[in-house]
């Protein structure tokens, strides 16, 4: 079974993303559980959505307490909400921001997961771009879906023509996949870095 | 000899029967076709202003509707005395549900029917003040908000009868009731209290709202006919004596009707859309102190020293009433 | 057809397909998906003649259905919490007056303290009104309870409550198979009422009852309940047959066969137990579940059955009987009456609290392993802590302030936590 979980604040469509991932999962056949943190939602306030992927029924009812990849779709909660509490050993981390992962501080995290598994993507200057609106999930879904391998990015992209209609479907499909490009690229080249280090 | 046209007034009464009407003129109870409805053998009190009210105005709802009537009860004297089990005086389809909830009760109704298709049978709510002004309020509310197509038809002897005679807030200034006794500094319901669900049926700009009272019943049953007749939410509030709550003389159920319209304290009229549309102007206007001193409720306002002051306070009201419904023609004598 | 899809747009579905006449709807979270996606459905003209109507009140909601079924139309409505405490003069003369109406109850928790998330305290509160109670585990098996809700109550004229749980079924979306129209016309034949309101024969329902006639009324209510204990799990039989698969019934049993300690619960957690029992049947414990469905009710016969040879029964409940302690638990306990099986309470949930397999794990443990210190009834996850500190200050003082105030001070309810 594969848990994400995801942080942002209200507003910011961290709830339709779980249920994009768990769509997307459905369309490779996969089952999928998606629901959100139930909080006292309201405009910017923190709030967290899960979602599980996993080749059989899913039965666990509880909330992600130790997630195999994090969204953080508002790098505002670093420092502020532990973002990474209960995080796997072998967990992903993709974060919507332009500075890189050591640019925001979070060098604590390289201690406990693989550096190549933690990734930055400035999600919302993609989706401002393709959207007009700076509403990250799209980009970010395509981000994860580059840094995981755990979804097809067409399954991603069709996922979001199914939840958003029309024209805003397809902008968010791009998005998508240009972030899923850039993430692959930004992997490629700290791959390339590593080497070179080694 | 020509031949003189006699207005009747009092018509249906003892003083000018129905077989000296036309035959339009008449009222559905004198038709040997009348439905009966409500049945006799139910166990109302002698002189009971409701069952009349509602015999009369079931009759004649039924009429209007070729039959296909269903009608919805609140709690209360009516069903209660109309359904002592395992009787039932109904012959009609008739549902009892709860204290306050008959409006939502009959909107349930008509939707069915209306899901059904079924679209000559017609609803009835019907409910004492009790139900209707206080515990069944919020439904009564959202039924008029709706438009739902229901007429609801409050039978107002103005208090908890079928418990005991306890205040409601139908229950008029300075009525001794079982909650608001005839002691103390201020003897009887305070003024400043009560609503009027006739004004705000009204309020809500529902398409018909009358009231009415068993002290002329032609004029109750044209007004229910009149009210079948029309689609959507409508409202009559019919003003019915109760001998026993009221402490009159069963006899003169009639008679204190009467006097309650012709004092201006219970005025007659007809709005729709919010507007007052008609209204029954006083032929032969009267003090209040002659309708409120047949009734016990109201005999520690009299006698030495009485409360005079309250008496002036109640006049006030009825004439309050008659300015604001125009109840008195110009020129009319009093 | 299979589909990923919110809990409450699946029930929706399903019950638009069993040809509801009337529906009342009053907004209450978490439910009100459901009655909107309803609302929609209706306004686009896809349930035919189907009155949507949009009231003042739950005790209105109900109320109008009250009328609408009495008429002799399929009715359906959705509360949660509040709503049905609202309603609840209405609840108890639908059971009474007969009534098939069916209601989903978007389980939710009672105030004060108001709390919106997730408990049983709001069935729980009408499970002696006559109700038939059922309780999902899934949103398939809520999508596949409503359709045998309908058959259930129009076959035994008594209102039936579909219990889910708020937000965790309601609002998660997961896969669910949808069933086709026809499958469910198969199924559900219109309505055909035992008693209805019709000018052509005229009836008087709701007459006063005394004394002399009274209890032979409410027996035979009792008796109609009862008759649900033979009904429902032929009716699940009959759906396995149209449907393909298993839903409903009673109660269902996993890996009971050899179980020392059984586990008994109503509701979704049994997904979270079912996840448990295998992590501790791989280290050799022989423990097993049982997930009650029907509540109302409650199959005292079945239930003895599927728990007599356990040498100890764990009842995991979202509930608490204020001044006792557990409900289900005590309903369990009549079920098992002269049998040596020792039965614990554990009360979890409560308000929305997470129940997790860590924690469930480690009650499971205790208990299999016969500690004694194990409380009875035991709180799930309660910090002892923040209860004794507000103890405390509430003896020293008398004007010690609001309890719910003083403990979400203590406890610093602010930003996320995972739980």
């Amino acid at each position: 079974m594969l848990q994400i979980r995801i942080h942002g604040r209200g507003g910011q469509g961290v709830v339709s993303a779980a249920e994009i991932i768990s769509v997307a999962a459905f369309r490779e056949g996969k089952h999928a559980q998606a629901f959100p943190s139930f909080g006292s939602e309201r405009m910017g306030a923190p709030v967290m959505a899960f979602c599980r992927i996993d080749e059989r029924e899913i039965r666990l009812r509880e909330p992600i307490m130790t997630p195999d990849a994090l969204i953080i779709q508002d790098p505002t909660l670093l420092h502020h909400v532990d973002l990474f509490q209960g995080l796997a050993a072998d967990g992903y981390v993709l974060l919507n921001s332009g500075r890189s992962a050591e640019e925001l501080g979070i060098d604590e995290l390289f201690a406990r997961v693989p550096r190549r598994h933690v990734c930055t993507l400035a999600a919302s200057e993609l989706a401002r771009e393709h959207l007009g609106k700076p509403l990250p999930s799209g980009a970010l879904l395509g981000g994860l879906a580059a840094l995981t391998g755990w979804l097809q990015i067409s399954s991603v992209q069709a996922a979001l023509r199914e939840k958003f209609a029309g024209i805003s479907g397809e902008r968010n499909a791009a998005a998508a996949l240009a972030a899923f490009n850039r993430t692959r690229a930004k992997l490629a080249a700290q791959e390339g870095v590593h080497a070179q280090a080694d | 000899m020509s031949n003189t046209r006699v207005k009747f007034y009092q018509t249906g009464t003892f003083t000018v029967g129905n077989r000296l009407l036309d035959d339009s003129d008449r009222t559905v109870q004198s038709r040997p076709e009348r439905t009966n409805s409500l049945n006799s053998g139910h166990r109302a009190c002698q002189g009971c202003g409701e069952a009349l009210g509602a015999r009369y105005a079931i009759d004649a709802a039924m009429r209007a509707a070729n039959n296909q009537l269903v009608a919805v009860n609140a709690t209360g004297c009516l069903e209660v005395f109309s359904t002592p089990y395992p009787e039932t005086s109904w012959q009609i389809p008739w549902l009892h549900s709860l204290f306050g909830n008959a409006p939502a009760v009959a909107s349930g109704v008509a939707a069915a029917l209306r899901a059904k298709g079924k679209k000559d049978t017609k609803v009835i709510a019907q409910g004492g003040d009790g139900g209707t002004v206080d515990i069944g309020f919020g439904c009564l509310s959202g039924m008029f908000e709706r438009n739902d197509d229901v007429l609801y038809i409050c039978y107002d002897n103005e208090a908890y009868m079928n418990t005991g005679v306890q205040r409601s807030g139908s229950t008029p200034a300075a009525a001794h009731t079982a909650t608001t006794q005839a002691v103390g500094s201020q003897p009887g319901n305070p003024f400043g209290t009560g609503k009027s669900i006739p004004l705000i049926a009204m309020a809500h700009g529902i398409p018909y709202v009358a009231t009415a009272s068993v002290a002329d019943l032609h004029d109750l049953e044209a007004k229910v006919t009149k009210a079948m007749g029309v689609t959507g939410a409508r409202y009559v509030h019919v003003h019915v004596p109760c001998p026993l709550g009221w402490g009159c003389d069963p006899s003169y159920t009639l008679k204190v009707a009467r006097l309650a319209v012709e004092s201006g304290l219970f005025p007659l009229f007809e709005a729709e859309y919010g507007e007052v549309v008609a209204r029954t102007p006083i032929r032969r206007l009267i003090k209040v102190d002659e309708y409120l001193k047949l009734q016990r409720r109201f005999q520690h306002l009299f006698g030495e020293p009485g409360q005079p002051a309250v008496i002036a306070a109640i006049q006030a009201q009825a004439e309050r009433n008659i300015k604001r419904f125009g109840l008195v023609e110009k020129g009319e004598a009093k | 057809m299979l589909k990923q899809i919110e809990g409450s747009q699946a029930m929706a579905a399903a019950i638009a397909m069993c040809r509801p006449e009337v529906i009342s709807c009053y907004p209450i979270t978490p439910q009100t998906h459901i009655v909107e996606a309803l609302s929609a459905m209706t306004k686009r003209g896809e349930l035919g003649s189907c009155q949507f109507i949009n009231v003042e009140s739950e005790f209105a909601a109900l109320s109008v259905l009250i009328g609408a079924s009495a008429t002799g139309a399929r009715s359906y409505t959705a509360t949660s919490s509040q709503g049905l405490l609202f309603m609840a003069e209405a609840v108890y003369n639908a059971a009474g007056l007969g009534l098939p109406i069916v209601m989903t109850i978007g389980n939710r928790a009672l105030g004060a303290p108001i709390n919106i998330w997730n408990d049983h305290s709001d069935s729980m509160s009408m499970r002696d009104a006559g109700w038939i109670q059922l309780h999902a585990e899934s949103n398939q098996e809520a999508v596949d309870l409503h359709l045998q809700a309908f058959r259930l109550a129009e076959e035994l004229s008594c209102p039936v409550m579909v219990c889910v749980d708020g937000f965790i079924l309601t609002h998660a979306y997961e896969r669910v198979d949808l069933p086709t129209q026809e499958q469910v016309d198969a199924y559900l034949p219109p309505y055909d009422p035992v008693q209805v309101l019709d000018p052509a024969e005229p009836v008087s329902i709701g007459a006063m009852v005394g004394p002399e006639a009274f209890a032979e009324v409410r027996y035979l209510a009792h008796h109609k309940q009862l008759r649900a204990l033979e009904l429902l799990p032929r009716l699940a039989e009959e759906f396995a047959h149209g449907f393909g698969r298993s839903s409903g019934g009673l109660l269902s049993e996993y890996r009971t066969a050899d179980a020392e300690t059984i586990v008994i619960a109503l509701g979704s957690v049994n997904g979270t137990i079912k996840d448990t029992v295998d992590e501790l049947r791989d280290t050799g414990m022989a423990i097993g579940a049982v997930k009650l469905c029907s509540f109302r009710p409650f199959p005292l016969a079945a239930v003895r059955a599927a728990l007599q040879k356990a040498k100890r029964v764990i009842v995991i409940e979202k509930d608490l009987a204020v001044g006792l302690g557990g409900i289900v638990a005590s309903n369990v306990r009549m079920a098992l009456r002269g049998l040596p099986v020792a039965v614990h309470t554990v009360i979890a949930g409560l308000g929305g609290r997470a129940i997790t397999k860590v924690s469930l794990r480690r009650v499971f443990t205790e208990v299999h392993a016969q500690s004694e210190s194990f409380a009875e009834p035991h709180f799930l996850d309660l910090n002892w802590q923040v209860v004794e500190k507000e103890l405390a200050r509430q003896a020293e003082q008398r004007r010690a302030g609001p309890t719910a105030e003083n403990v979400l001070r203590q406890v610093n309810a602010i930003g996320t936590r995972v739980h």
